[in-house]
């Protein structure tokens, strides 16, 4: 076990957590992300294979999905961005290397753990507040949508799932975007 | 005063103080400031453009061009805002504008008296000698008299927001047509917006008096309101004006939130711009009513008709005790009807056409005329012509003009639709290919009776509902006023020498427009630029169809054949904040911070930009008194010792798939398919026209596994062309792309003492001897007992070096643990000016060499084009033209004065030849003090430099006046053989 | 402008970054006889017409596809959305 201790994108060693009128959001450091992109002419088998993975079919375009231990969203065509737990005791065994190896060579992984900030973002009145940030059609982000779209000049990644939306966005703008959901609740709610 | 004892849709329970030009006055929630300002027995409300004319107000609605005043103070400070759409709030400050010493008397007055030469086309033809006069006489005197109000230099305090909104059917206006179409859609379970510009919903309904069935018009409108208000799929928006509609069902919209209170509420915005997509779109905008020009039409108290009867209905106030009438149609009638019904003493109705119909209660002048007005400061009398000759004069306040209603066409006309004539209501109705999706209903289509707008908007929503699949049913629509359209066109009185207003705003009389006829400008658009008829902030609305009308009648064509002017967004005038949104000040764009940052703040380093990142620039120590001293001694130090710098800002790519070698020896011009896993390679990435695009390393993880680097600047591009050429060149090759930049906190460690450094770090499995980890070599290795990690022996500075990895997280933790375990090495912090200074003096190609005029000839760099296979780029860099003996080679200068400055941006020159641009030899990229050779350094771009070292040339920057002797040399100036790289 | 994506579906044309022609899908083999003369044409010679034309869009703030749209430059309208990969392989280029 290393001891280098992490900090979450926010820069603090804990995640930070604002309630604006009915609405929560929590930044969520502890989480690991892993590309999987299958290759040329695998798509039907890595798919396949992904599902026995994830313990559920991977997600369709647009959509994402949650197994038992992982989750997953839709990135591109035959491309996918699985989700689980960040385990700081054994980095060896992170993510993307288990998956690489179900997976072999029906597909590219590439870990994406840091590149990403995740907010976590509950209460009612998503939609008004998410119509100030970008320009989904929140009555159509029913439950396991999963779009990419922008939010304040950054590319992010909106997953509506039951009791919430899960924002993911550039790390290093992760300032930047926590700033814009603020500001987006205050004027809001 | 002007107030009528009952009536209106005012609250007279609340008292809202307000102030105008200073002085203090009273009016109710509901009023605008017009309405409370005439109310107040206030008819004098600004001061005309060019005349300086006073001017009252004329319109009920956001088509006015007279009364525009400023409004608040300070930062909120906003001019050129109209009366007639400001909501009254409690503590209002308004003041007039183009008005010096003030209102009453306004010494720019005298341009009124001069008018004779300030006719259209004053400019043109009075400033034109002697040139020099331009800037410094002209120019200064028309700004000066120039504008109307004056924008505040202090920092908008206010937030705006933008917001994306999607709807099944979008409807624009809330009059009888927009409310018919919402109640269809709305109750047929459509997704509805209902946008509409006035803070209280209904349009026309609320200023009429006919009823609709047993209720009021009001009183229907604010019933059918509160039904879609209870309807959780319409959502109205109101206070709010559809500026544009653009491609595709998109339209633009904004909504003023707080302008109707003091100051916007805590972290609330002012005004929010919404993108709005539909599926369908109905324009119920209604129709604006056009004045009748005659001679001095233009005094506080003359106003539209329609307009003078919204005040009584609406805001229950009159414009004067006595008024009177001048109309060319029947509606004019109905103001005249609906003002005494008020017991308001209306004197005569004035109307051009011969078969007037009678009006009981009131002399109707048939086939008469206004032929002149007076009063200094607000009208006293008009002239009446009557059908038999005879003049006379009547003492009235005001004077209701009616000249007939053009339906509001301007959102249908904003992309390909272009108005068509109607002989019919004697106006342009919406025509042509309109915007994809939209019908046009109610008033705005030409449809003016009540019930004809009623049944249209009810109809329109049924079409736009059953275009998108969903199924409506006409409401149960009230019995309405049915009335035919009467008018006989009438557009001004002739046979005056007088001036007769037809552009309020900008001052365009008749005569103007029988000007720029006589001297050619007879196409509208020419028209409108000599005369500045129809610009400004109301952009003609009331105006246009007068100017095109005495136009028409001048050339003698129809005015169907003269046309219209092109219809542009934004429909009314907005805020820039608005169309800035958040995006100002310090969140103009997103920020992006390194893994360091934090650890670099608390050093007190200086940051710079680099695109979004913010970059440490150097890390200043006490006693250092400049930028220079800090960063000279980071050099020493890195090239002494050892030194680290945060690099993850350089871009990075995953490459990934069996075919990832053979696509990256597509894509780099030099060779990639025999590099061995475990190693690292430069590679050059040219344009396909054989400019240099972008340069990096590839670094070979496994055999189907390359990680690329790009520059800071071009990640995003660098990406985007190796999707391109993956998706669209080679669309069946094996290989998988994905960004990790940000995945990596990655740092350069560099000089002598690296590797010792980076022993104490790396944990001890891995060898980092010459031998077991060499010049370009990578690896996946662990660091601090088992964190995963990724190492480079890469150099940018010329030292040996190597890039470390670690996932982002514990890169704030590995910076300060290799400061920590450095402290024995003296390790030092470097930022990006000592970064750059170490790759000036080792002379690698940057930014400003990689300037998308250079190609790897130029970069010194031609022989790694390779010809054995096909890459990007590398046909086109063998074309005649880049292949010149005399082209430009990247060298290296040193001035024949180590201390003489030479300047980025420099041109080179023979010693002795003049500043002149046949004497260009080339230009200086990149220049920096060498703290390692005490001298003075650059690089840059010379005529056949590979054949000039040892030449003493002048660098010289017209820009700056530097103008420096330099020698050529090689542009290696630290290291040329490389041995460092290699220790 | 609005475009239809044949996957996503309807998206804002400002989540796209414009290229231009799509025959640039149609790049020569550098190693070929007359590569530089097919090069000079392929680079350089290109169609602006007023009315239809065949553009590159790539999809960069969504899933970055790269887009074969059909527009009417007059007109905006969009009468087919492909993806590019999909033309390219039906132009042959696949192995």
């Amino acid at each position: 076990m290393h001891d280098l201790a992490p900090l979450t994108a926010l820069g603090s060693s804990a995640p930070q957590r604002d309630t604006i009128g009915p609405v929560t959001i929590t930044e969520n450091p502890d989480r690991a992300l892993a590309s999987v992109a299958a290759r040329l002419g695998q798509d039907a088998a890595c798919t396949k294979a992904l599902a026995s993975v994830l313990g559920t079919s991977a997600p369709d375009v647009a959509q994402c999905v949650q197994g038992p231990a992982l989750g997953a969203f839709w990135m591109a065509q035959h491309c996918w961005i699985v989700d689980g737990p960040y385990d700081l005791d054994d980095p060896q065994t992170d993510l993307a290397a288990r998956l690489k190896a179900e997976l072999g060579d029906m597909a590219s992984v590439t870990d994406q753990s840091g590149a990403w900030v995740r907010f976590d973002v509950h209460g009612d009145g998503l939609g008004a507040l998410f119509e100030r940030l970008c320009n989904l059609d929140m009555a159509r982000m029913t439950d396991g949508t999963a779009r990419r779209t922008m939010i304040d000049h950054l590319g992010c990644f909106v997953l509506s799932h039951r009791g919430g939306n899960t924002v993911y966005g550039p790390r290093s703008s992760a300032q930047s975007l926590h700033h814009a959901l603020i500001t987006a609740a205050r004027s809001a709610f | 005063m002007n107030r009528l004892p009952t009536g209106g849709q005012i609250d007279r329970t609340t008292r809202l103080r307000f102030t105008f030009d200073g002085l203090p006055y009273y009016g109710h929630a509901g009023d605008t400031l017009a309405s409370a300002l005439l109310a107040n027995g206030v008819r004098l409300m600004g001061r005309s453009f060019k005349y300086h004319r006073p001017r009252g107000v004329l319109s009920a609605g956001s088509e006015e061009p007279n009364a525009l005043v400023q409004l608040r103070k300070g930062g909120r400070q906003e001019p050129n805002t109209r009366a007639t759409v400001a909501e009254l709030f409690d503590g209002l400050d308004a003041a007039s504008q183009n008005a010096w010493p003030g209102l009453k008397l306004d010494a720019l007055a005298i341009n009124d008296r001069l008018s004779n030469f300030l006719t259209a086309g004053f400019y043109y033809k009075t400033f034109m000698w002697p040139a020099a006069f331009w800037e410094k006489l002209y120019e200064p005197i028309i700004r000066r008299a120039a504008g109307l109000g004056a924008i505040t230099t202090d920092a908008d305090p206010d937030g705006y927001d933008r917001g994306f909104l999607h709807c099944d059917l979008l409807i624009i206006g809330a009059g009888p047509a927009g409310l018919a179409a919402a109640l269809t859609a709305g109750r047929a379970g459509a997704c509805v917006i209902l946008a509409d510009e006035d803070f209280c919903m209904g349009g026309r309904l609320n200023v009429e008096t006919h009823a609709l069935g047993d209720q009021s018009g009001a009183d229907w409108a604010a019933g059918v309101v509160a039904e879609l208000a209870s309807l959780p799929n319409v959502r109205l928006l109101a206070r709010t004006t559809v500026l544009g509609a653009f491609d595709h069902g998109i339209y633009a919209a904004v909504e003023r939130v707080a302008d109707h209170l003091g100051q916007p509420e805590q972290g609330k915005p002012r005004q929010i711009l919404w993108r709005i997509y539909s599926g369908r779109a109905v324009l119920c905008a209604g129709a604006i009513e056009r004045p009748i020009a005659f001679a001095n039409n233009d005094r506080p108290g003359i106003m539209l008709a329609g307009a003078m009867r919204a005040y009584v209905n609406r805001w229950a106030v009159t414009p004067a005790q006595t008024v009177a009438v001048f109309t060319n149609n029947d509606d004019g009638h109905r103001t005249a009807r609906d003002l005494m019904a008020q017991g308001v003493d209306v004197a005569a109705i004035i109307d051009t056409r011969a078969d007037a119909p009678a009006c009981d209660g009131v002399q109707v002048m048939a086939g008469a005329q206004v032929v002149d007005s007076s009063g200094r400061l607000g009208l006293k009398s008009i002239t009446v012509r009557q059908a038999n000759g005879q003049e006379h004069r009547l003492s009235i306040g005001a004077l209701g003009v009616s000249g007939g209603w053009n339906p509001n066409v301007a959102l249908s006309s904003h992309q390909r639709g272009r108005p068509e004539w109607d002989d019919a209501i004697a106006a342009f109705v919406p025509g042509g290919a309109l915007p994809q999706g939209m019908q046009v209903a109610g008033a705005a289509l030409g449809q003016f009776s009540t019930q004809g707008a009623l049944a249209a908007g009810a109809g329109a929503a049924i079409q736009a509902l059953s275009d998108l699949g969903k199924t409506a049913q006409a409401p149960d629509l009230p019995m309405a006023e049915d009335g035919e359209v009467r008018i006989t066109p009438f557009w001004h009185v002739g046979g005056t020498k007088a001036r007769a207003w037809l552009d309020f705003q900008n001052d365009v009389t008749v005569k103007d427009v029988t000007l720029a006829h006589q001297e050619g400008f007879r196409s509208v658009e020419h028209l409108k630029r000599y005369t500045t008829l129809g610009m400004a902030t109301d952009q003609g609305k009331t105006s246009n169809m007068g100017g095109l009308a005495v136009m028409a009648e001048l050339t003698g064509q129809s005015i169907a054949q003269t046309g219209t002017t092109m219809f542009r967004p934004p429909y009314t005038p907005v805020a820039l904040g608005a169309l800035a949104g958040r995006s100002v000040g310090r969140d103009f764009r997103p920020t992006r911070l390194t893994p360091s940052h934090a650890w670099a703040v608390e050093q007190g380093a200086v940051f710079v930009e680099a695109g979004m990142w913010l970059r440490a620039q150097y890390f200043p120590r006490t006693g250092e008194t400049g930028w220079r001293q800090s960063v000279d001694r980071e050099v020493r130090a890195t090239r002494g010792s050892v030194g680290v710098c945060d690099v993850t800002t350089l871009g990075k790519i995953d490459v990934q798939g069996r075919d990832a070698a053979a696509f990256l020896n597509r894509i780099y011009c030099n060779g990639f398919a025999k590099l061995a896993v475990g190693r690292v390679r430069y590679g050059l990435m040219l344009r396909e026209d054989g400019i240099a695009m972008d340069d990096g390393t590839a670094a070979r993880l496994a055999d189907d596994h390359f990680v690329v680097t790009t520059t800071t600047a071009n990640a995003v591009a660098v990406f985007r062309h190796m999707e391109f050429a993956r998706q669209c060149l080679w669309p069946d090759m094996d290989v998988q792309l994905i960004s990790t930049t940000e995945a990596w906190a990655q740092f350069a460690v560099a000089g002598p003492q690296s590797r010792a450094l980076l022993q104490k770090i790396v944990d001890s499995e891995f060898d980092l001897s010459n031998d077991g980890f060499p010049f370009m070599a990578c690896g996946e290795i662990t660091v601090c007992s088992g964190c995963p990690a990724r190492l480079f022996r890469i150099s940018f500075s010329g030292e040996l070096a190597y890039e470390i990895a670690v996932p982002t997280r514990y890169g704030d933790a590995l910076m300060r643990r290799l400061m920590d375990a450095g402290r024995e090495f003296d390790v030092t912090p470097y930022g990006t000016e000592a970064l750059g200074v170490m790759r000036i003096e080792k002379g690698h190609a940057a930014g400003n060499e990689l300037n998308g005029q250079t190609t790897a000839l130029n970069l010194g760099m031609g022989r790694m084009v390779s010809d054995k296979k096909d890459s990007i780029g590398a046909v086109l860099s063998r074309r005649e033209g880049l292949q010149e003996e005399n082209g430009l080679r990247m060298v290296g200068f040193m001035p024949t004065s180590p201390q003489d400055r030479v300047i980025a941006g420099a041109h080179l020159l023979e010693k002795g030849a003049a500043l002149r641009a046949a004497n260009d030899l080339g230009y200086v990229t990149s220049a920096c003090y060498s703290p390692t050779l005490d001298s003075y350094i650059a690089i840059g771009f010379l005529k056949a430099g590979d054949t000039r070292l040892g030449d003493v040339l002048r660098a010289a920057s017209p820009l700056t006046g530097h103008d420096t002797e330099v020698t050529v040399v090689s542009p290696h100036f630290v290291d040329p053989d490389g041995g460092r790289l290699r220790a | 402008m609005i475009i239809n994506h044949p996957l996503l579906g309807p998206c804002d044309a400002q989540e796209f970054t414009y290229l231009g022609d799509a025959r640039l899908i149609d790049r020569p083999d550098g190693m070929a006889g007359d590569a530089e003369d097919a090069f000079y044409h392929y680079a350089y010679l290109r169609d602006n017409p007023a009315g239809e034309h065949r553009e590159l869009w790539f999809h960069e703030q969504g899933d970055r596809s790269w887009l074969v749209v059909t527009r009417n430059t007059v007109t905006h309208q969009i009468t087919s959305v492909e993806l590019a990969r999909d033309v390219a392989r039906k132009q042959g280029r696949g192995v």
